[in-house]
């Protein structure tokens, strides 16, 4: 049997969702207000979280490539469009400061209660939309600096492939004791407990003062 | 009636079975995990049933007009998975609140607005980058994708600058 196997039927594409939005799910990725609190870096979760699954999988493939599992180029590498990309990273970015979620935590946070989620994915199909029939005079700009096709940071750079990885785990070890640092200054990562709390605060205000105020 | 939640896993944990969960996708598929590739074909759809001409001769919506049910996608089985999945830990750990989570000071309709905004700028930025956070961030960046590095950047930068503007949506 030669790997990926490049299937993409049904139970592969449910098998790999359950353990995406569990793994999620359990890292607290549900919650717009944990998800946000990195943005005042009170939480580190989503660096940290991110950053460890990226190094993990891409050690892994290294691995599996060195040990001949898979082949070289046999996994999908997305091209850049460097105008295209940073701008749609910087959108991302900003609405998800905005509206609590990006795609994959949406559903998360939809899955755990959330209406909030409901409604970002709401906006999320009329921004598309809205792309859609913008999409004919954005053209230029969305092809605009395209980069070589699948290129990868050791093409970039000229560095060996153990390299790049080391120097990200060097990168990631400092930013986690740099986060977990900054944390602790700040009350702390928020816990289950605190995002799954009755609106205490709210509860706790008379109405009328709320209403004078 | 609700259960004490359990707490939610270090992230040093929930990152090594998240990157072992995307290994094995890339493995299984030759792909990375993704979110917003659903969200397309779910406005492709959506626009199909309600202005079926105008979708079918949109130069983005209309090749997969074309190409005929829109949803019918390994990226559909793989977002009801996480709706799933999700679920399933929610519910076990005693996470689930039926809720508009928000800061103590923000009413529901402004939770909202924002949301359904925030929401509409990050659906353009994942068409305009071809990708999310998901799909360029998580798995283009696992690759080792340049592309998927000068997401990162722009994601980080602007959230970081936007969210010194929301704070007070948050707490």
């Amino acid at each position: 049997m030669s790997f990926p196997l490049y299937d993409l039927g049904l139970p592969s594409g449910l098998l790999a969702g359950l353990l995406f939005g569990y793994a999620l799910e359990a890292a607290g990725f549900g919650s717009p207000r944990k998800l946000t609190a990195q943005f005042s870096l009170r939480d580190f979760a989503v660096f940290k979280v991110m950053f460890t699954a990226v190094l993990v999988a891409a050690i892994g493939l290294y691995l599996l490539r060195l040990g001949g599992v898979i082949g070289p180029a046999s996994v999908y590498v997305p091209t850049l469009y460097f105008w295209a990309i940073l701008a749609g990273g910087l959108m991302i970015g900003g609405g998800f400061a905005m509206g609590g979620y990006c795609p994959g935590t949406s559903i998360v946070g939809l899955a755990s209660g959330r209406v909030d989620a409901l409604v970002f994915i709401a906006g999320m199909i009329a921004g598309t939309t809205v792309f859609a029939y913008l999409y004919e005079p954005l053209t230029g700009f969305y092809f605009a600096a395209k980069g070589p096709d699948a290129e990868r940071l050791p093409d970039l750079l000229g560095l060996p492939e153990w390299a790049v990885l080391a120097a990200l785990v060097a990168i990631a070890a400092l930013g986690f004791a740099l986060g977990s640092r900054l944390e602790r200054a700040r009350g702390g990562p928020l816990t289950a407990q605190e995002v799954c709390a009755e609106d205490t605060e709210t509860l706790a205000t008379p109405k009328g003062a709320m209403a004078r105020s | 009636m609700e259960s004490e939640p359990r707490p939610f896993w270090n992230p040093l944990a929930a990152g090594i079975v998240l990157g072992l969960a995307l290994l094995l996708t890339f493995v299984i598929t030759g792909n990375g995990l993704g979110a917003s590739g659903f969200v397309t074909r779910m406005a492709v759809q959506i626009n199909a049933w309600t202005a079926p001409d105008a979708a079918a001769g949109n130069a983005y919506f209309g090749p997969f007009v074309q190409a005929g049910a829109p949803l019918v996608s390994w990226i559909t089985w793989e977002v009801i998975g996480v709706l799933a999945g999700a679920w399933l830990g929610s519910r076990g750990a005693g996470r689930t609140r039926v809720k508009v989570e928000r800061g103590a000071r923000v009413s529901v309709g402004e939770r909202f607005a924002w949301a359904f905004a925030g929401g509409a700028l990050v659906g353009f930025g994942s068409r305009l980058a071809r990708g999310c956070t998901s799909g360029l961030g998580l798995s283009g960046g696992a690759t080792l994708a340049v592309s998927g590095f000068v997401f990162l950047a722009g994601f980080f930068l602007a959230g970081f600058a936007v969210s010194m503007m929301f704070r007070r949506i948050w707490q």
